[in-house]
């Protein structure tokens, strides 16, 4: 047996020795973070313009993390590209010949990955909670206000899930520009339109990331919002089935097909 | 030869078969590789080689069959990089890593100390790339890349893919003598290619294939004497075919097998070329040549392997580039009867019964421009639908 220790350590090596990892991390952390302080600081600046209702359930917290629909994307590439470049470049081939233990090296590669997205991820939604709360002037709440620090980890947990999601649809796909070109306009767009039209909303909030972003509110019905039948756990709860079920799906075609 | 632990088979083969939907790649392939020599894998393209070695690394599954590396299925081996190096496919790398870190990643995995990976990089002359990315490799470092990374482990059995390809001949010879050096440690080496030339000077035992069939399976000195019996060339004069004829009737008649050669000469396997002399003497004929000669190993192998060809190459006509008759001018070529296909420029034989204008330029009445350019042997634009000429 290839030693788990071992696998894992070879894992870091190759994805600390590509260029895409810092690039994709790096943005998924300097795109939520400007674009979240940006919208808060023009939140700020504009808060009487909003509706009653928009003012009256306005969530500090949640909105500081407005810029990571837009980082999330940087999220889901930096997962399909850790999986997807072993395939395109061949390099599975020399994977596998050096580990024949298929579950070993997926599941270690995956755990390297996610570790590396959790703490990427971790740190993004701390600086966006900061920063945004910074701007929002008389608007902002506090870490240390109820439920607030749960979103903030939660923001964390979030990034790093979407991550893991995408690293196990792109092991399914076997394919860098298949699995980007059906998560980034699923997650960017379809998502994100099927959730704000009427019927269609009930369905959408089971999508991984729609429940799974509920974990990020403090007040259950924010910024005019329906209120899920879930809580913020139930939803990342649902998250969790999503990106288990794929990481099953994941290891069945890794372990089935010929590499 | 140093024996095994797990005795002389190695690799084991037994009724290996794989599918790909309608397409059988390997059918029953059963064989074994020793250790302590080189053990050639050939095969015209697509025989099903690179198939048999992911076979081999349990990286695709066998449809039928089945193949084990030191007694056991290779998914199943311990430490697998200790055991079995491997070069599948140069580009087989992530090309923004560099040489060395793309070792280093696989060194690793089997708790190989990061020196081995230098060690290995000076083996095969890549030290100075060492710290490049491989996307800027050329095929010959590809393979040089592949090859340490087959070394790595220092493992006793050895699978390489076409591995001389690309190399220049400097790389050739190198891979020749490494292959060489491994087996005389007693390592198993396992080398495939499609180049009989190579492996008669590489390999002490050739395992033949065609279209996923074992067609043979012998040392080469066997495969040697076994396929490159002696023969006489008879040239008989290139003026006189009925020469030939008579020439071939007699020897054969003397029980000789005569095989007439494409550029007019005989090919006679049977008789000592003194008796050809006599023979020829006696029937009259005079010889323009008579030669001894011994069949290449490369001539064995493509008589072997001929039936088993999956990509034939067919004398390129051109034809896709010639212009079409322009409508009402002419049928299309395959409805002019008994033109044969002569080449770019050469006129078409005349035909009996054909219109005597039938060539484009004899035909004053043809537009000038791109139907007059049309190449004598594509259509006569005759049109055998129109007996009656206006003229």
């Amino acid at each position: 047996m290839a030693s788990v220790p071992a696998v894992l350590q070879s894992e870091w090596t190759k994805i600390r020795t590509v260029s895409s990892t810092t690039w994709t991390l790096v943005s998924a952390f300097v795109v939520t973070v400007a674009l979240s302080a940006a919208l808060c600081a023009l939140t700020k600046a504009t808060f009487d313009d909003l509706s009653r209702e928009e003012q009256f359930t306005f969530d500090p917290t949640l909105f500081s993390f407005s810029g990571m629909i837009l980082g999330q994307l940087a999220m889901v590439v930096f997962g399909v590209l850790v999986v997807g470049t072993e395939y395109s470049s061949g390099m599975i081939r020399t994977s596998l010949a050096a580990v024949p233990q298929r579950a070993t090296f997926l599941f270690s590669k995956i755990a390297v990955a996610t570790a590396l997205a959790l703490v990427v991820g971790m740190a993004t939604s701390f600086a966006s909670f900061f920063i945004g709360q910074a701007l929002l002037g008389e608007h902002r709440t506090t870490i240390g206000a109820d439920n607030v620090l749960r979103a903030v980890i939660g923001g964390g947990l979030y990034m790093g899930l979407i991550a893991l999601f995408s690293m196990a649809v792109a092991t399914m796909l076997r394919s860098s520009i298949l699995s980007l070109g059906i998560l980034m306009p699923f997650f960017f767009l379809v998502s994100q339109i099927l959730a704000s039209v009427p019927k269609a909303k009930d369905v959408a909030r089971y999508f991984p990331d729609q429940a799974g972003s509920k974990i990020m509110q403090v007040l259950p019905d924010a910024m005019g919002g329906n209120e899920a039948p879930y809580g913020p756990w139930g939803g990342l709860g649902i998250m969790v089935i999503w990106v288990v079920a794929a990481l099953i799906g994941a290891y069945l075609v890794l372990k089935k097909r010929d590499a | 030869m140093t024996r095994s632990r797990w005795g002389w088979r190695m690799i084991e083969a037994v009724g290996l078969t794989k599918r790909y939907g309608a397409k059988t790649a390997v059918y029953n392939l059963s064989f074994h590789v020793r250790p302590g020599a080189v053990t050639g894998f050939l095969g015209p393209n697509g025989a099903g080689k690179s198939t048999t070695m992911r076979m081999i690394l349990g990286l695709d599954n066998p449809t039928a069959g089945s193949v084990t590396v030191g007694g056991q299925p290779f998914r199943q081996t311990p430490n697998a990089p200790r055991q079995v190096g491997a070069l599948l496919d140069a580009k087989a790398v992530h090309g923004g890593r560099s040489a060395r870190n793309h070792l280093l990643s696989l060194a690793q995995l089997s708790g190989i100390p990061a020196r081995r990976v230098d060690e290995v990089l000076g083996v095969v002359g890549l030290q100075e790339v060492a710290k490049k990315r491989s996307k800027g490799f050329s095929l010959g470092m590809g393979q040089r890349l592949g090859i340490a990374a087959a070394l790595l482990g220092d493992p006793q059995v050895l699978l390489f893919d076409e591995p001389v390809n690309g190399l220049d001949p400097e790389g050739i010879l190198w891979v020749r003598n490494l292959m060489k050096q491994l087996a005389s440690e007693g390592r198993t080496v396992f080398v495939s290619s499609h180049l009989m030339s190579e492996m008669a000077v590489t390999a002490d035992h050739l395992i033949v294939i065609g279209r996923g069939q074992l067609l043979s399976d012998m040392s080469v000195r066997d495969f040697i004497s076994a396929n490159s019996a002696d023969f006489a060339r008879v040239r008989t004069p290139d003026t006189e075919p009925q020469l030939r004829e008579k020439l071939s009737a007699a020897l054969s008649e003397a029980g000789a097998h005569v095989v007439p050669e494409p550029d007019g000469g005989l090919r006679v396997m049977g008789l000592p070329l003194p008796r050809i002399s006599d023979l020829a003497h006696g029937a009259d004929v005079r010889l323009w040549e008579l030669s001894p000669h011994q069949a290449s190993l490369e001539e064995a192998y493509m008589r072997m392997t001929q039936g088993a060809v999956d990509y034939r190459s067919t004398t390129d006509q051109k034809a896709g580039l010639m212009q079409q008759p322009q409508p009402g001018y002419g049928p299309p070529a395959q409805q002019v009867p008994d033109v044969p296909q002569q080449g770019w420029y050469a006129p078409p034989p005349p035909q009996p019964g054909q219109h005597p204008y039938a060539a484009p330029a004899a035909d004053p009445r043809l537009p000038a421009g791109p139907a007059a350019a049309v190449p004598a042997a594509a259509p006569a634009p005759a049109d055998p639908t129109k007996p009656e000429d206006p003229r």
